[in-house]
């Protein structure tokens, strides 16, 4: 199963697939469509991602986490296609029997999502211009 | 789907799928040819390729995020025939 979803994220369930009574923390991160100063008026983003490729980085760093932090348990989805301003784009929960080990492998699966995960996103503005929004452009090498 | 032959068809040659995402596939008007380099062949002179050879094709950067059958990869990497390469605008998940 994907872990890219185009319908609504359900974060409950996310929270329901990996907590268990002998995990007493859990850590739910919610990234979402932004509309701000900076951002200007964001009517929606588009995402669009390499799926296969986005399936075997989310797979690898799930592995990841599990050697880090092996009690810890994940769950995350990612929208693609339209998500309107306000809606969830990104959902993971992680669950551990101490609430340092969940926050620490909840941020680690956003930090390295972002930076490996093959996603991108076209804002949408009001008045149906669009611009593709970004991180790094080029290897170092 | 295009299929097209590198500038230098003499010798052998490695036959490459080469997949276009996001704003590259916008400029570029395609997300997918299949192109035969000569060999050997480099990630690098798949970049060439696409840089001096396809429509638009100097819109991409001359060091763009490269995968190879969905890993990522340096520009030296060496390809084979029947790879798959894909070229990654800057990643914006999350």
């Amino acid at each position: 199963m994907s872990y890219l979803v185009h319908a609504r994220i359900d974060a409950a369930r996310l929270n329901s697939e990996v907590c268990a009574p002998h995990l007493g923390g859990a850590t739910t991160f919610i990234g979402s469509v932004r509309r701000s100063p900076e951002d200007g008026p964001v009517e929606a983003i588009e995402y669009t991602a390499y799926q296969e490729m986005a399936d075997r980085e989310f797979d690898r760093i799930i592995a990841e986490v599990s050697d880090r932090w092996p009690d810890a348990r994940v769950a995350l989805q990612h929208r693609v296609g339209h998500v309107p301003t306000g809606e969830a784009s990104m959902a993971v929960v992680a669950a551990s029997p101490h609430r340092s080990d969940a926050f620490a492998a909840c941020r680690y699966v956003v930090e390295e999502a972002k930076k490996r995960v093959p996603i991108w996103k076209k804002e949408i503005m009001a008045g149906g211009t669009a611009r593709w929004r970004g991180n790094s452009t080029e290897q170092s090498g | 789907m295009i299929r097209s032959t590198g500038p230098d068809s003499t010798g052998s040659t490695v036959s490459v799928r080469l997949r276009f995402f996001a704003r590259y596939a916008e400029v570029l008007g395609t997300d997918a040819v299949t192109v035969d380099l000569q060999a050997p062949a480099t990630v690098a002179h798949a970049v060439s390729y696409v840089r001096e050879s396809l429509p638009n094709g100097a819109a991409l950067p001359e060091k763009p995020l490269v995968a190879v059958n969905l890993e990522h990869v340096l520009l030296h990497q060496s390809i084979n025939d029947g790879d798959e390469l894909a070229f990654l605008p800057p990643l914006a998940g999350g």
